[in-house]
C-alpha cells in the first residue's frame, strides 16, 4: 500500500508541477504580448474586389458582378467614428487610437535609423496595454504633461547611451524635432524594446504629417481567450481587418502547444504508473485478504459491501495521496520558480516561469480519482464475486 | 427473502436438509462428494458428524451454512426454503441465522477482539452501537476474555483467538451454530475449554449446534453423533 501511497503522491506532484512550468512560460508569454500590443489590433480597411463577365456579349453592357477577393488598404480614416462603434461592444474593455511611424533618432553620440514611433493618449493606452507596468525608469505622468516627452523602448536607450532627462531628436519626411526622456520602457520583447519609442498623438501627428487618421486601433478585452470570435465579427461588422492575439503570435503559441502536449503525455504515463500501483496492491491485497472477505461474507456481508471496503481502502490512500501530492506539487512548483533561467526576446524573465493555477490541482487530483478508482475497481468485483465456500474450503486445504 | 417457500416444518428443527447433491472439482477431477444426504439439527442440541477425511462433512457443513450451492436437494433455515435462493438472501440469512466457527479463528487481525465480536452485529443493525459493544463485551466476559476485550487479534493466544470466534459466532444470537473442526488446531486443554464454551452459552440460548469433527473425546460429550463414509451418513 505504500508503494501505490507513493505513486500517487509522485503523480499528483509530478502533474502539477508539469503543469505549472510548461504553461508558466506560455501564460508569461501570452502576459507580454497582451501587456505590449493588446488582445485585438484593428488596422487595415477591407475593400472586396469585384471583376466583371460580360453576359451578353461583348459590348452588351450587360455584365455579372463576381466577387473575386479583399483588397487591404493601410490605416484608419476615421478612427474616432470607429471608436464611437467599438464602445457599444460590451466585451471590449480599452481601445487606444494609435499613430505609427518611421522615424530616425540622434542622440549626442549616434543616430538609428528605422525606429517605431507611436503616438498615443497614454490615459486611453493605459487600459490597453501593461504600459504603467512596463516602465523601468521615469515616470508616465512626466510624459503625460511634458508634451516633447517621449518613452523609449529599454534596448533602445540603452543603445543610444540616453536615460530619463535627456534629449534626443526624431527625423521623419524631412523634419526634425528635439524631444526629452520622459521615461524607459521594457517589455520583454527585444523587438519591441529595441525599435519602438511612444509620443504624445499631437506631437506623433505634427512630426508623420498625419493631421487625421490612425494607423490602428488597439483593443483590450475583459476575456482575451475570446479574441479570435470577436475579431471576426468586429471585422464583419465593422469592415476592417481585425487581428486577434492568437493570430499575430501563433507559431509561439504552436510551440508551446507542442510543449504542452510533450509534458502531458509525461504526466499521464506518471499517472499511468501510480494507477497501475494501485491496481497491483489492491490485487494483492484481495489475494491476501481472501480468508477475511469469506468471513465477513459468511457473518452476512454482502457482495457490495466487500467492494466497497476495498474501494474505501483506494479512497482512504487516495485522499492521503492527493493531499500530500498536492503540497509536493506546491513545493516542487516554488522549487521550480527559483531556478534562475534568463531569457531575454520573446520575454523577459531572470527565473523559470510558473503558472499557479487552482486548475492544475484540480486537474491532477480528477486523474488521480479517475486512475486509482478504474484500477480499484477490477480487484474490488474480483474480491467481491468469490464464493465463501470456495475460499475457506481452499483455505482448510 | 423474495424466493422462500414455506414447507411443514416442526418448531424445534432449527435446520433440515433433503437430499443433498454436491460435485466438487472439474473435468475427469470431477467427484461426486455429497450423494444425497439428509439431515436435521434440532434447537439446544449439540450433533457432531464424524468421519474420515474427504468423506463430504465440511462440504455438508458449507452447504447447511449456505456458504456453498447445493447441486441437488434442499435446505430449510427455520422454516425457509433456502437452497435455491439468491446470493442476497442467503447472504442474510447467514447474518441473521446462522453463526460460524472455523478450525482456524479467521479473526481480522487488524482489530481488536472486541471490534471482531462486533463486525457481526454491524452487519445486522439490529443494535445501536453502544448495545452492540455491550453485547460484544458480555459475550466476551462469557467466553473468559473479559480482560482482554481491547487486545489485538495478534495479541492473543491460539486458544484465546477461538474463544474470540466462539464469541463472534455467537454475537447475533442465530438459531444455529456450525463448527467446522474448531477444536482441530487446539491443545487438550483449550479443546475441552472451547468446546464446553461452545455447547454450554448454545443450549443457554437454545441454539442448534452442528460441529464437524475428527476427535471422538469432543464427538462423545455431543448429544448426537452422525458418522458419515464416502458422502453418505452411515
Amino acid at each position: 500500500m505504500l508503494m501505490s501511497l507513493s505513486c500517487i503522491i509522485l503523480g499528483v506532484g509530478l502533474f502539477v508541477v508539469t503543469q505549472a512550468a510548461t504553461t508558466g512560460f506560455e501564460q508569461f508569454f501570452i502576459k507580454t504580448i497582451l501587456g505590449a500590443d493588446g488582445a485585438i489590433l484593428i488596422q487595415d480597411k477591407m475593400q472586396a474586389t469585384q471583376r466583371s463577365i460580360a453576359a451578353g456579349g461583348y459590348g452588351s453592357g450587360f455584365a455579372i458582378q463576381s466577387k473575386e477577393g479583399v483588397k487591404y488598404v493601410e490605416g484608419i480614416d476615421e478612427p474616432e467614428g470607429l471608436r464611437h462603434i467599438l464602445e457599444t461592444f460590451g466585451n471590449i474593455s480599452g481601445i487606444s487610437i494609435v499613430l505609427k511611424g518611421q522615424v530616425d533618432i540622434t542622440s549626442p553620440l549616434k543616430t538609428e535609423t528605422g525606429m517605431r514611433a507611436y503616438g498615443i493618449d497614454v490615459a486611453e493606452h493605459l487600459k490597453v496595454s501593461n504600459l504603467a507596468a512596463q516602465i523601468v525608469d521615469g515616470s508616465l505622468a512626466d510624459f503625460q504633461s511634458n508634451l516633447s516627452g517621449a518613452l523609449l523602448g529599454r534596448e533602445m536607450a540603452d543603445r543610444m547611451e540616453l536615460s530619463v532627462g535627456d534629449s534626443f531628436q526624431l527625423t521623419a519626411l524631412g523634419q526634425t524635432r528635439r524631444y526629452r526622456v520622459s521615461a524607459i520602457f521594457e517589455t520583454g520583447v527585444s523587438d519591441i524594446d529595441r525599435y519602438r519609442l511612444y509620443l504624445n498623438m499631437g506631437e506623433a501627428r505634427s512630426l508623420l504629417q498625419k493631421p487625421t487618421g490612425a494607423s490602428f486601433i488597439q483593443l483590450q478585452l475583459y476575456n482575451p481567450d475570446s479574441a479570435p470570435l470577436v475579431a471576426e465579427h468586429l471585422q464583419a461588422v465593422l469592415g476592417y481587418s481585425a487581428q486577434p492575439w492568437q493570430d499575430r503570435q501563433k507559431s509561439w503559441l504552436e510551440a508551446f502547444r507542442a510543449l504542452s502536449v510533450a509534458s502531458g503525455i509525461t504526466v499521464s504515463v506518471f499517472t499511468l504508473i501510480a494507477g497501475l500501483a494501485m491496481f497491483n496492491t489492491l490485487a494483492m491485497i484481495v489475494l491476501e485478504k481472501t480468508k477475511d472477505i469469506a468471513i465477513l461474507r459468511s457473518m452476512g456481508y454482502e457482495r457490495g459491501d466487500v467492494t466497497r471496503i476495498f474501494l474505501w481502502q483506494a479512497v482512504v490512500v487516495l485522499a492521503i495521496g492527493a493531499v500530500i501530492g498536492a503540497t509536493v506539487g506546491v513545493a516542487g512548483t516554488y522549487a521550480v520558480s527559483r531556478i534562475p533561467l534568463p531569457i531575454n526576446g520573446i520575454f523577459k524573465t531572470a527565473f523559470f516561469q510558473v503558472y499557479w493555477s487552482p486548475w492544475h490541482y484540480v486537474e491532477a487530483v480528477s486523474t488521480a480519482i479517475v486512475m486509482v478508482m478504474v484500477a480499484s475497481l477490477v480487484p474490488s468485483r474480483r474480491a467481491a464475486r468469490l464464493e465463501p465456500g470456495d475460499i475457506i474450503r481452499g483455505t482448510a486445504q | 427473502m423474495s424466493s422462500t417457500v414455506t414447507t411443514e416444518f416442526p418448531g424445534n428443527l432449527a435446520l433440515r436438509c433433503e437430499g443433498l447433491q454436491r460435485y466438487l472439482g472439474q473435468g475427469e477431477g470431477r467427484v461426486h462428494v455429497l450423494k444425497g444426504v439428509s439431515f436435521q439439527a434440532e434447537r439446544g442440541r449439540v450433533c457432531a458428524i464424524v468421519g474420515p477425511s474427504g468423506c463430504g462433512k465440511s462440504t455438508l457443513l458449507y452447504l447447511l451454512g449456505l456458504l456453498d450451492q447445493p447441486d441437488g436437494g434442499r435446505i430449510w433455515i427455520n422454516d425457509q426454503l433456502m437452497s435455491n435462493s439468491s446470493d442476497f438472501d442467503r447472504t442474510a440469512a447467514r447474518g441473521a441465522h446462522i453463526g460460524f466457527v472455523f478450525q482456524f479463528h479467521f479473526l481480522m487481525l487488524e482489530f481488536t477482539a472486541l471490534e471482531n465480536v462486533m463486525m457481526p452485529m454491524r452487519k445486522l443493525g439490529r443494535l445501536s452501537p453502544v448495545e452492540m459493544a455491550a453485547r460484544a463485551r458480555s459475550l466476551l466476559e462469557a467466553v473468559g476474555l473479559g480482560e482482554k476485550t481491547h487486545r489485538l487479534a495478534t495479541q492473543l493466544s491460539g486458544g484465546e483467538q477461538q474463544r474470540v470466534a466462539v464469541a463472534r459466532a455467537l454475537a447475533n444470537q442465530p438459531a444455529i451454530i456450525l463448527a467446522d473442526e474448531p477444536t482441530g488446531n487446539l491443545d487438550v486443554k483449550n479443546s475441552g475449554l472451547v468446546f464446553d464454551l461452545l455447547t454450554r452459552l448454545a443450549k443457554e440460548n437454545g441454539q442448534a449446534v452442528v460441529l464437524v469433527t475428527h476427535n471422538p473425546e469432543i464427538a462423545n460429550r455431543c448429544d448426537l453423533v452422525r458418522p458419515m463414509r464416502d458422502g453418505l451418513f452411515v
